[in-house]
């Protein structure tokens, strides 16, 4: 019965999928792996420890924190609001384009803010909405609802996809520490590289994205359709 | 030890201090399990690898019992107000940003040019930036210790436990690999995928990403089950570049993140704070993308692995 040792991977899904605590679910996940396995308590605590030793690289992005936050109690989140909001763009979907290149560049410089409370809802959203209300006079409220889901779409394709190729992200650790326990070396300088291609894909698509969703809102708040 | 060795635990060192500061700081707000949570992680950063493994492994399942009974909290209240980043944005204008650059770039040439690797230019880059703001804030001398590590104890407080997901799920991939795991999977796997054909086991490991991302919510814990699993397997241990598969490995498994409620706060938690009328509005504009982004994961990762 090799199928057992599927118990960990079991337990993750389950755990992951009813909310239940993240760390307790892998920590869980790996000593059930262990056992069904038949290894003994003090070998599963020792491999345990030693890989999360091994590991601690993937916990390094701790160190940059007093820098990044020392930099917003200086007002890093003010000047990036004024960046934004000087701009003059003339449709939604340009507006939401522009904010996806500007996440993609911030989170590449590894710039972890949280997006969504501090930028869509306070600043894109109702740049958006603006646009939308310059150009087509009035917004029927599924139009509203739709732009404001763009919005919400733009940060995540930003954040998601740029934020590898900054070499100290905890993603990019992720795939360094957890090659190395696979037994491939792997340089996390690389790793950062070969995940460009992916970060400019995204905002090429996500632009693409935008533009057809500006043709849809045309139709949207002009068309019969209300 | 080699000069790198010594190096990567002065900086593993300095990041159990800053936990040792946020466990003493959590304290009062936030309860003695909280503090306890802080403290033992320290204690596994500093002292850790001068003991035998087994005490750090128990020190982890210590801590998964502290968070499974919620006695794990935010502690640290000490957030700058709207007045008074208002007032230091004003002052100091776009300058803001350079500590970012310096952080990113210092990072690239100390990885580029340093004999110490690219895991100690990351230390080298955030030491690099720290400096750069507290000179360009004109902080003074005697609030210098105070600046440099306030902030940062702030944000990893508000981080959590969460914050060491990433090096939890790495330990969690060498118990998979030393039991074996890896091996079941895929030899269950092993009947989907045609011998030999690349095509088929790129489209499997980036579509299994993705999927495995839909269900868990968590791109990170599919990516240690799935690359054991399907990636080493079928893809590096058959000539694909180990660099290659991981980078576009996990960032397939993000096109999972965009097309599920599992991942409720870039999904979900959103549409409540933007007031949309459907809860489901995001995934839906987020869909076809998604489903264009895998596909070009598994174009790029059949070109460029090979």
């Amino acid at each position: 019965m090799q199928a057992i040792k599927l118990i960990g991977v079991l337990i993750i899904i389950v755990g992951f999928a009813l909310k239940k605590d993240t760390l307790a679910t892998v920590v869980v996940a790996g000593i059930a792996t262990g056992l069904a396995a038949r290894m003994g308590l003090m070998d599963i605590l020792s491999t345990l420890g030693s890989a999360f030793l091994s590991q601690r690289l993937a916990t390094l992005f701790i160190l940059t924190l007093p820098a990044v936050g020392l930099c917003e109690r200086y007002g890093l989140r003010d000047k990036a609001t004024d960046f934004i909001s000087r701009l003059k763009s003339a449709t939604t979907g340009r507006v939401l384009s522009f904010y996806l290149l500007a996440r993609s560049l911030a989170s590449a410089a590894s710039l972890r803010v949280s997006g969504h409370p501090q930028f869509v809802r306070p600043l894109v959203a109702p740049m958006a909405l603006g646009a939308a209300k310059a150009l087509f006079g009035r917004v029927p409220e599924r139009a509203e609802d739709e732009i404001k889901a763009h919005c919400a779409a733009a940060d995540n394709y930003g954040n998601f996809f740029a934020q590898n190729c900054f070499i100290g992200a905890s993603g990019t650790m992720l795939i360094a520490t957890t090659l190395s326990e696979l037994g491939y070396a792997a340089d996390p300088l690389h790793i950062a590289a070969a995940s460009v291609p992916v970060a400019v894909a995204a905002v090429l698509l996500g632009s693409a994205s935008n533009l057809l969703f500006d043709r849809r809102l045309g139709r949207l708040c002009t068309g019969g359709r209300k | 030890m080699t000069a790198a060795e010594i190096l990567a635990e002065v900086f593993y060192g300095l990041v159990g201090l800053l936990f040792l500061l946020v466990g003493l700081h959590a304290r009062r707000a936030a309860g003695p399990g909280t503090m306890l949570f802080w403290l033992i992680l320290a204690f596994t950063f500093i002292i850790g690898p001068w003991l035998p493994d087994w005490v750090t492994g128990l020190c982890i399942v210590v801590l998964a019992v502290l968070t499974a009974l919620g006695r794990v909290r935010s502690g640290v209240s000490d957030a700058p107000t709207d007045e008074e980043t208002r007032k230091n944005a004003d002052r100091f204008g776009g300058r803001v940003f350079l500590p970012a650059v310096v952080l990113a770039v210092t990072a690239v040439l100390a990885a580029t040019f340093l004999p110490f690797g690219a895991s100690n230019a990351i230390g080298i880059s955030a030491l690099a930036a720290v400096i750069a703001a507290l000179l360009l804030f004109h902080v003074p001398a005697r609030d210098v210790p105070r600046a440099a590590v306030r902030d940062g104890v702030r944000l990893i407080d508000s981080i959590g436990p969460v914050g060491i997901l990433p090096q939890v799920l790495a330990a969690l991939g060498a118990l998979f690999t030393a039991a074996g795991v890896g091996d079941v999977i895929s030899s269950a796997v092993s009947g989907i995928i045609p011998a030999g054909s690349r095509l088929a086991a790129v489209a499997v490991y980036c579509i299994g990403m993705a999927l495995f991302t839909v269900v868990m919510g968590n791109g990170f814990a599919a990516f240690s089950v799935i690359t054991a699993g399907v990636g080493v397997p079928f893809l590096i241990a058959q000539g694909a570049d180990p660099v290659v598969v991981g980078a576009l490995g996990l960032t397939a498994g993000y096109c999972g993140t965009l097309v599920t409620p599992m991942a409720a706060n870039f999904n979900i938690m959103p549409a409540a704070l933007l007031e949309m009328r459907s809860k489901y509005g995001i995934l839906r504009a987020q869909a076809p993308v998604a489903a264009v982004l895998l596909c070009v994961h598994i174009a790029l990762m059949y070109f460029l692995a090979f």
